[in-house]
């Protein structure tokens, strides 16, 4: 079973109705407990950092989703989701990510409205098995203000808003995308059913 | 800088229908909404928006479930809109799926809803919907209900405290403009897009690929909506990105749909 995690925030049943739409269960999983059953956990978010890291370790799903990672079991991070895995955002200064990865969360600059709304073509910059399905120079929905600053070598895919963007994170047992899979058409779907094969 | 401008299509609903209105007045069935949404994802879309003009109290259970429904099979952004008048209603349409909620006329009278609104699921979740139109003086003047009641206060103004109050997208209609075809009314969308720093979605007077070129050209607006003229294939979303890309301004190839 694929949990996506109901801490409160997000747009989840669209999450859950696109995987369905690509032959995967996920279920809404709203005890932290349960995820310890999962094989997959997808982690939604939207609005603000603090506010979601806030209601994420409220509603106690930090030590399990560490947990989860310490035995490798697959982990997508989704917009804030995503912001979620580095260690803090400029946005909230007193409420720190996850620390899944390391690197920070900056406003972006020098670019002539925000948030940045609506479809921006995505470069691959690197591979993952998960992003299968994904050709460089598909165009995915983006809804954002603020982007990641990765310090490791994680960054997978861009964006070009005003300059350079991170739009893909991701190491063995993680991917992140600040873009909107569940919303962003056929590039997105496919994108969730790689991910949903790769769960096994 | 490759962030596209976005065409999308406006489906009046009537429970799950898409009737066709003209200046607000007219109505006419067109299909079921559903199925013209599906149409439009396949054909190019980049969002869609569906206005309940559904004037019964049903509305809230009609929308909702339409909402869901809608959610089930587009994976495009949608936003509903028309008589949203409570947090409440917004948050259960959200819910079910669909990413942005417009509010119009209940903004006007309780700007606090567009606060609450934004402030419980975020600006970019948060649509300030505002029917202009153009006052003796050259200025535009705000008006609700249907386009029926003046209210007295500046479209541009309203829009700044809008997004003050935390819209996070400005849906401007021009009454003046609306069905009639003769082009969007560039001078109000400049005007407003230039008095906010949120995207600015333009409607009202579309009527050909070649008025979606010169707003972009000529405006500094994100985003073209339309209603009938795409309903009735009078001119294809396939055919204004067309002309749009032959022009240069960036656009989401159609044809990356889900079921193109």
């Amino acid at each position: 079973m694929i949990a996506i995690v109901d801490y409160g925030v997000g747009n989840l049943s669209s999450v859950r109705k696109a995987f369905a739409a690509v032959g995967a269960r996920a279920e809404l999983v709203a005890d932290p407990e349960a995820l310890s059953a999962a094989r997959a956990i997808v982690l939604p978010g939207v609005g603000h950092f603090g506010h979601c890291a806030r209601e994420f370790q409220r509603s106690g799903f930090g030590p399990s989703l560490l947990a989860a990672r310490e035995r490798n079991v697959p982990i997508l991070g989704i917009c804030v989701g995503m912001q979620l895995f580095f260690e803090r955002s400029e946005e909230a200064e007193d409420e720190p990510g996850l620390g899944l990865l390391r690197g920070t969360v900056a406003k972006m600059r020098g670019v002539p409205r925000l948030p940045q709304i609506g479809w921006n073509r995505v470069r691959l910059r690197g591979s993952h098995p998960w992003l299968g399905g994904m050709a460089d120079g598909d165009f995915a929905y983006f809804v954002h203000s603020y982007a990641a600053e990765p310090e490791d070598g994680v960054v997978l895919g861009t964006t070009d808003y005003g300059t350079e963007r991170v739009a893909i994170v991701g190491d063995e047992g993680l991917l992140g995308v600040q873009f909107h899979p569940e919303k962003s058409s056929a590039p997105g779907l496919r994108l969730l059913a790689a991910f949903a094969t790769a769960a096994g | 800088m490759t962030l596209a401008k976005r065409v999308i299509p406006c489906l009046d609903v009537r429970g799950d229908q898409v009737v066709k209105s003209v200046r607000f007045v007219d109505t006419k069935d067109v299909g079921d909404a559903v199925a013209l949404a599906e149409r439009y994802d396949a054909g190019g879309a980049d969002e869609l928006l569906f206005l309940d003009i559904n004037a019964s109290h049903e509305r809230r259970r009609t929308m909702v479930a339409f909402a869901s429904r809608v959610a089930d099979r587009i994976f495009i952004p949608f936003t509903v809109g028309g008589g949203i008048d409570s947090a409440e209603l917004a948050a259960e349409i959200l819910r079910v799926g669909a990413d942005k909620v417009a509010v119009n006329s209940a903004a006007v009278r309780d700007p606090g809803l567009i606060s609450e609104i934004s402030g419980r699921f975020g600006a970019q979740a948060t649509v300030l919907s505002i029917d202009a139109q153009r006052h003796t003086d050259g200025s535009w003047e705000v008006v609700i209900d249907g386009g029926r009641i003046p209210t007295g206060r500046d479209a541009v103004a309203w829009s700044r405290e809008g997004v003050a109050c935390g819209a996070g997208e400005i849906l401007l209609n021009s009454i003046d403009r609306d069905g009639t075809k003769l082009g969007f009314d560039l001078e109000l969308v400049r005007a407003v897009a230039d008095a906010v720093g949120v995207p600015v979605i333009a409607s009202g007077g579309a009527s050909s690929a070649a008025d979606f070129v010169t707003l972009f050209r000529e405006t500094a607006a994100d985003a073209g909506l339309a209603a009938s003229i795409f309903h009735y294939d009078e001119l294809t979303i396939a055919d204004v990105k067309r002309a749009l890309a032959a022009t240069g301004i960036p656009v989401r190839p159609p044809g990356s749909g889900v079921r193109a």
